[in-house]
């Protein structure tokens, strides 16, 4: 993957997955009480670090999502806290029903992870894929949701997740992205979105893998004199209400990125906080109403139009937006 | 080890307790307008064997005590049961069954864990209640505390695959101090189980599963007893028992029409009910 070359940003050779294997095992070595649930894909979620190290707090619940959430919900009344980790595909699809009653309507304090979130597990394709689980997760009004752009945001988002008291949703992807923020100095709050470059013709607000993407795009418009504002939307619920009306007010124009499909993702939430405080032109990049195929990630992305160049496109039809809506108020 | 049951029960008191339990679950869903009587009439001695039997251990004034046995009412449905006895056990006071299915009341409509005391899981979309139970169950060992785990299982219940996830993973992890009962009433939603799916034979089913299986006369505080008192002293593997009962236990006209499961009765029909209850003679 070139995520992160316009940008200038450092490769980062481990997939997030990978870092989520390692931030898990740090969380488990630093509080007894975190325990470890899988549903057989432990090698490839990467949560298996905390059965090598810790196997008495590791339960494989074999390939039955639906008990492995009641389970860890049973245990997280015994006053653990569990990590209920899976494909997000097979969690959310399988487990709904448990995960929106032994947890998110009992408001006990589990996390649920979502691995191989987005697109860009690439060639095992649609069935393993997970584009809709930010509406799901959606539907779960007592869930945080949390979503890393990078390493160093996928080590503080684990720690959070762990630390807060209550349900928390964490999507990982099977890709390794480029370092957004130096490793160990990610400010991470939940609820507080990270500006992450700085610009005043636009904002483009992104999460997860879209948020090196977005900095790629600013770096292709600032060529072209379009100064474009980046936040890094790390906590989808509860979504940082101030910073997205900042966005609006002192840029005028935004475009939201994800990898997800539009209807009922990141930006439609987006788009319903900017019409409440301060409406502007805004443009989506998001999957349209349609399954992908298999294949390689950087051709699913071209394909499905969530590349730089993508967000860029939006980023101009939008700032162009702006600019006649602007000179229609002059006139 | 955990406390063997007490031998001795105290039958006139639990027969009187049983006559004021099926009133309770009477008066409040008449008061409601809906809820299910019938699916929580037939439970009424099996939840009382439990918490009124010397079975579980619990404190009702420290409901999150650590070392409690627990008790989940995996058959959400029979809500009025499960609060009308966490009421007489002194959870909480009675009068709050009178606010079942009310707006701002925690007497909800099926149980949500946390609203009431005593409430150990949500449920009401069936087939949740036995992870939950294993859960704790691993959650005890971790804890290193011994307490036993009491899920209370409906027949139609048992058609969905959850149940069966757990019921092969209760047995993997030689859940011994998992005991599941099974209210078996012969009936679910739309009619007569053997009419809608293919339940039986579930004795073997539960056994292939790897679980102690006995059988049991639900609405006999003694059967129900004996057979709780052999599931505990089972330890290397979950036990179940499938306790036979009949679906409205205690009112002739209920027992005899399936369609009362999702429905409450009217004023009416509530008093005769009554006469029945107050005069109970099985």
């Amino acid at each position: 993957m070139s995520l992160g070359n316009e940008a200038g940003l450092k490769a980062y050779k481990a997939p997030l997955r990978n870092v989520f294997g390692e931030a898990l095992l740090a969380v488990a070595t630093d509080n007894p009480r975190v325990v470890v649930l899988d549903g057989d894909l432990g090698n490839s979620t990467k949560a298996e670090t905390v059965r090598n190290t810790f196997p008495e707090r590791f339960f494989n619940l074999g390939i039955a999502e639906s008990n492995l959430v009641g389970v860890g919900a049973g245990l997280a009344a015994c006053g653990f806290i569990p990590w209920i980790t899976s494909f997000s595909s097979f969690l959310l699809c399988n487990a709904y029903d448990q995960i929106r009653l032994a947890i998110a309507m009992s408001n006990i304090n589990a996390k649920v992870l979502g691995s191989h979130g987005g697109i860009t597990l690439g060639k095992d394709g649609p069935t393993q894929m997970g584009i809709e689980d930010f509406a799901l997760v959606g539907g779960l009004p007592t869930f945080v949701m949390l979503v890393p752009s990078d390493p160093a945001s996928m080590h503080a988002a684990v720690r959070a997740a762990t630390e807060y008291i209550g349900p928390v949703w964490l999507r990982s992807s099977r890709v390794s992205l480029p370092e957004i923020y130096p490793m160990n100095a990610c400010p991470f709050e939940i609820g507080k979105a990270n500006t992450v470059r700085q610009g005043d013709d636009l904002t483009i607000i992104a999460c997860g893998i879209m948020v090196a993407a977005a900095l790629d795009a600013a770096a292709l418009l600032a060529r072209e004199g379009i100064g474009a504002r980046v936040v890094d939307m790390h906590t989808l619920r509860p979504m940082d209400i101030d910073a997205i009306a900042a966005a609006a007010r002192e840029t005028g124009a935004i475009v939201t990125a994800e990898e997800h499909l539009l209807t009922g993702g990141m930006g439609s939430n987006i788009a319903r906080i900017v019409a409440m405080h301060h409406p502007v032109p805004m443009r989506f990049v998001g999957l349209a109403d349609t399954y992908t195929d298999s294949g390689d990630p950087d051709d699913l992305l071209r394909k499905y139009g969530l590349t730089a160049a993508d967000i860029a496109q939006a980023a101009r039809e939008a700032y162009a937006t702006k600019r006649r809506l602007d000179n229609g108020r002059a006139g | 080890m955990s406390q063997s049951v007490s031998t001795s029960l105290d039958l006139p008191v639990l027969r009187d307790m049983a006559r004021e339990v099926r009133l309770d679950i009477l008066d409040a869903t008449t008061r409601a307008g809906s809820g299910h009587p019938s699916s929580s009439w037939s439970a009424v001695e099996i939840v009382l064997t439990l918490f009124f039997g010397g079975v579980l251990r619990y404190r009702s004034k420290d409901p999150d005590w650590p070392e409690r046995d627990r008790f989940i009412m995996s058959k959400g449905h029979a809500a009025p049961l499960l609060y009308a006895v966490l009421a007489h056990a002194g959870y909480f006071d009675r009068s709050e069954l009178n606010r079942l299915r009310e707006v701002d009341s925690p007497v909800q409509g099926h149980p949500i864990q946390g609203m009431m005391p005593g409430v150990e899981a949500t449920t009401g979309s069936l087939g949740q209640g036995l992870s939950v139970g294993l859960g704790h169950i691993l959650g005890g060992r971790l804890n290193d505390l011994d307490y036993r785990v009491y899920v209370l299982l409906g027949d139609g219940e048992c058609e969905a695959g959850q149940v069966w996830e757990a019921a092969m993973a209760a047995a993997h992890f030689k859940a011994g101090n998992l005991i599941a009962i099974l209210d078996y009433n012969k009936y679910q939603e739309t009619g007569p189980i053997s009419r809608e799916m293919a339940l039986e034979p579930l004795v073997e089913k539960w056994r292939s599963f790897g679980w102690h299986v006995t059988e049991a006369d639900g609405h006999d505080f003694a059967s129900l007893l004996t057979r709780l008192s052999e599931a505990q002293a089972v330890s290397d593997q979950p036990s179940i028992i499938i306790a036979h009962t009949v679906k409205g236990k205690g009112v002739s006209f209920v027992e005899k029409d399936f369609t009362f499961h999702g429905r409450a009765l009217n004023p009416q029909q509530a008093a005769l009910a009554r006469e029945e209850i107050d005069h109970v003679t099985w």
